[in-house]
């Protein structure tokens, strides 16, 4: 199961390649991925019956329970075979689609990715991996939207998606953690083990709230939901997949995960409901608005969301079999739907409803598919839409009055998919003939392919759909909740209630799509009279936030070096000096002990002094640099002198090389010679420097007063000619015993030079020029004659 | 200070500091010295060098740029690491081989030593790529 979920990411590394020995082509050697994991799944399909769940285990970080768990049962295979099924299409489609486009290969790659992300979620037992793969769709599906990434609008859009459920991701992530602090363990399969212990938690609300917030802003829940429509601005192979198969079914399926763990609660219930419900009509209403295709089917998707929620809230078996059905049908009449609108922009170039037209007889197989995709969504037998719808109603049926309400919303929500659904596969496609900027005609197999596919897919569940209810459907829903459900499903269940409220729900839907442009002005009119809605929102929220960080950052970032290093010092001081005062945990300074230096050793120390001297009467910076230098010269004298022989060697090659740079830097920046302090400067860092200075020696005396334990050292001594065959302890501990940590520093101090150079070189032109050499501001040419440090520095 | 007799003196001080930081980087492991030190000495070599004949005359006598050196030094680094996983042991462990120089005479090569050569190139390449820049007239 490892191989199926990385192999895309791997593949991905080899898309760009492929595209460019194959061109668009490519499309039919990448979809053999897809389809082999697809048939992976399958082949897996008799195990998961006998066994209900196959379990395997890769160590990733064992020692915090942080594992590579895959977890294959019921849910988790249906979503499996959705994604890696509707991924094979996805992938021919994009190729007909994006024929020709520059960067075909990295969509693919962005693709496969893409699609891996989605099955490491949907496989993960590890809640931590799960939460990993989680992001990476996030990040993915970012990569996705903003493809055209010269747009504006898809640049924003990218970004959206990305804070939107990134945001999600981290709160599910914190609920995550929460919820491992209580029970002790990451692992899903542990978890679906507690039973009801996990509902009666103190937190059990908190984390309720945490995992329905990643839950609902992946799957595009009011208030969270403004990130979809506008996520329309990818490619349409990208918006016929993220609707479908992935992305927004990740929090569906989050939520189905989390049902035997957190579901079924009164909590859950109304939390659920309401959203789901609101959604549900918010979404019907905003889509019958617009006059864009896709858009359209991206206010249906949320609204599809928002019923499957809904079934989730309202619990118990026959929601669940709903829910899953609906899932099931959803995926592939949206995924087979959204190609269609894709093939229609392709051979017409335009998605716009009131242009188009008359296209059936010259798109006769995207007619047929598109058919197919709205029968299925309009929830008319025999296609498997219709068992779904007849199967939800069946299950709100039930009396109570919570579910009474959600009955009502559905049957509304359902009529208006209906019309919008035959208003997406027939107004093209029907009447005069429209004004179109391309003459349209049947596009490639490439295009027509997955479409029809999927329409036929949709058909063959609705009559194979008994022996759905007993395997595969079967068994999604029990390892959801209960285990007897779904085996007796029937495409025709004879004439009974929910059968009586399709037929209302079609009548009405008929009535919705005859009074379409009606409906449409109507539900403008009250959008625009409302006006504000989360989308402005955000907008709102994100030039708040940069408006706070702006004055923030005007506040503390002042450009000015010396105020940086003033308040770093005045940190250090408080650092040092206030738990000293508060735990008057001074060093005892006992002079009586003290000896009298020796002769060299009051030699450096005359020379350390007469430095520092120097440093504070200079008149010009250059002087206090070297001077500066003479100081740590005097320190590594004394490194010498107490046996630190490695240390003083590289304390005087530090100090060397730091006057050199500092020179250069001082020269480079134009600086004034002389430092002009004010008076009141002078005396804030005289104060800042004796304060930091004593404090540190201080510290130091205090330091030395504790016991020192000397287990490394002594290992080190002990160990080191003959474990690592070196006599110089330093160095063997340099790189040998603690090689890691020197390769870390190492990879430091090269990105360190990197950045350093960029920052040398990216200077804007023109600026920070010489306020006192104005001549060469006009020079942007390199000079050839060597410029040296004691031309520049004089 | 830069008269006649520096800048005729400092290209031959360079290259016996050159040599210098390699004596200190090999000797490392059992007398003072090691990659740091050896880079940091170098680095000197390559300032003065640049403050007696100019930044072009080290960029050529470097002929790689400096910030490559650097990045050659962390692969370098990491990949003293590869031979520990041949051998099965924690990465980045001492591997040490005898190699017969005849005459009944060994040379000690180790996968610490590639390491500590890695280090200097790091150091050197990163501490003269900052300098060279800094330098240069903008």
């Amino acid at each position: 199961m490892l191989l199926a979920v990385l192999s895309g990411f791997i593949l991905a590394m080899f898309a760009p390649s492929l595209k460019h020995f194959f061109g668009y082509r490519a499309g039919w050697l990448l979809a053999i991925l897809p389809a082999a994991i697809f048939v992976y799944f399958l082949s897996q399909y008799d195990q998961v019956m006998a066994n209900k769940a196959i379990f395997e285990y890769h160590p990733w970080i064992p020692s915090i329970g942080i594992n590579l768990t895959f977890y294959l049962d019921g849910i988790s295979l249906l979503f499996a075979l959705l994604i890696s099924g509707i991924g094979t299409f996805i992938m021919i489609y994009a190729g007909g689609y994006l024929k020709g486009h520059v960067h075909l290969g990295r969509f693919y790659a962005f693709m496969l990715m893409f699609m891996a992300s989605m099955l490491g979620v949907v496989l993960s037992s590890n809640l931590m991996a799960l939460f990993v793969f989680w992001e990476l769709t996030s990040v993915t599906s970012f990569l996705l939207i903003g493809f055209d990434h010269l747009r504006k609008a898809a640049r924003r859009a990218a970004l959206q998606a990305l804070i939107v459920t990134g945001f999600g991701g981290l709160a599910m992530l914190a609920g995550f953690v929460i919820l491992s602090a209580s029970t002790g363990t990451f692992e899903m399969v542990d978890l679906l083990q507690y039973g009801n212990a996990i509902k009666d938690m103190d937190l059990y609300f908190v984390v309720l709230i945490l995992i329905l917030l990643g839950a609902f802003t992946k799957s595009a829940q009011f208030p969270f939901h403004f990130w979809l429509p506008n996520a329309m601005e990818a490619p349409t192979p990208v918006s016929a997949y993220l609707h479908s198969a992935t992305m927004v079914k990740a929090g569906i399926y989050l939520m189905m995960r989390m049902y035997p763990i957190l579901g079924d609660t009164v909590e859950w219930s109304i939390i659920l409901g309401a959203f789901g419900g609101f959604t549900l009509l918010a979404g019907v209403f905003i889509a019958i608005r617009q006059t864009d295709l896709k858009l359209m089917l991206a206010y249906t998707t949320m609204a599809s969301l928002g019923l499957l929620t809904m079934l989730l809230g309202a619990g118990g078996e026959g929601a669940i079999e709903g829910a899953v059905l609906y899932l099931l049908a959803h995926s592939l009449f949206k995924g087979g739907l959204f190609m269609v609108a894709g093939t229609i922009y392709h051979e017409a170039g335009t998605l716009d409803i009131t242009k188009l037209g008359g296209l059936w007889a010259k798109m006769p197989i995207t007619f047929v598919a598109a058919m197919l995709a709205a029968l299925s969504m309009g929830g008319i037998l025999p296609l498997v839409g219709f068992v779904a719808k007849e199967s939800l109603y069946h299950a709100l049926i039930s009396g109570d009055p919570l579910a009474l309400i959600l009955l009502v919303v559905a049957i509304i929500g359902n009529a208006f998919m209906f019309a919008i659904g035959f208003a997406v596969a027939l107004k093209p496609m029907l009447g005069k003939i429209g004004d179109t900027p391309k003459a349209a005609q049947e596009g490639s197999i490439m295009l027509w392919l997955g479409p029809l596919t999927l329409g036929l897919c949709g058909l063959a569940a609705g009559f194979g759909i008994t022996y759905l209810g007993q395997s595969i459907i079967h068994n999604a829903i029990s390892s959801i909740g209960n285990a007897n459900a779904g085996t007796n499903l029937h495409l025709w269940a004879g004439f009974n209630t929910p059968l009586m409220l399709s037929l209302l729900t079609m009548a009405l839907g008929a009535i919705i799509y005859m009074l379409f442009d009606r409906m449409r002005n109507f539900a403008d009119a009250v959008l625009n009279w409302i006006g504000w809605g989360p989308d402005k929102g955000f907008d709102q929220f994100m030039a708040g936030l940069l408006y706070l960080s702006q004055i923030v950052t005007n506040r503390l970032q002042t450009g000015q070096l010396r105020s940086y290093l003033r308040s770093t010092f005045i940190l250090l001081a408080l650092v040092i000096w206030l738990p000293m005062i508060a735990y008057d945990a001074f060093p005892t300074i006992d002079f009586g002990a003290l000896t009298i230096p020796t002769f060299s050793e009051a030699g450096i120390l005359t020379v350390a002094v007469i430095g520092l001297y120097a440093i504070l009467v200079a008149r010009s910076r250059l002087t206090s640099i070297v001077s500066l230098g003479v100081v740590g010269f005097a320190v590594a004298m004394l490194f010498m002198l107490f046996g630190a022989p490695d240390l003083s060697y590289t304390q005087f090659m530090v100090e060397t090389l730091s006057v050199v740079i500092l020179a250069l830097v001082m020269t480079r920046l134009h600086l004034d010679k002389a430092d002009q302090k004010t008076g009141l400067e002078a005396v804030v860092a005289t104060v800042v420097a004796v304060a930091v200075g004593s404090g540190l020696t201080l510290l130091l005396l205090k330091v030395m007063e504790t016991q020192l334990d000397m287990k490394l050292s002594d290992f080190f001594i002990k160990f080191s000619a003959t474990l690592a065959h070196g006599h110089n302890i330093v160095n063997v501990i340099l790189v040998d015993f603690r090689a890691l940590d020197t390769l870390g520093e190492i990879s430091v101090v090269m990105t360190t030079g990197v950045v350093i150079l960029a920052l040398i070189n990216l200077r804007p032109k023109g600026q920070n020029k010489a306020k006192n050499k104005p001549e060469n501001a006009s020079e942007n040419a390199p000079k050839n004659a060597p410029k040296t440090l004691e031309e520049s520095g004089q | 200070m830069n008269t006649v007799i520096f800048r005729t003196i400092a290209p031959a001080l360079t290259a016996l500091m050159v040599l210098f930081s390699l004596f200190v980087l090999l000797r490392g492991h059992n007398e003072p010295g090691g990659g740091f030190i050896g880079g940091l000495i170098a680095a000197s070599a390559m300032a003065l060098y640049g403050i007696s004949s100019g930044v072009q005359a080290v960029r050529r006598a470097l002929y790689f740029h400096p910030i490559t050196m650097a990045g050659f030094g962390v692969l370098l680094a990491a990949a003293s690491g590869i031979p520990s996983y041949i051998n099965q042991v924690p990465f980045l462990s001492g591997i040490w081989w005898k190699l017969p120089l005849g005459n009944g005479q060994y040379f000690d090569l180790s996968t610490p030593m590639i390491f500590d050569i890695g280090v200097w190139f790091v150091v050197v390449g990163a501490i003269t790529a900052i300098m060279l820049t800094l330098e240069e007239a903008d």
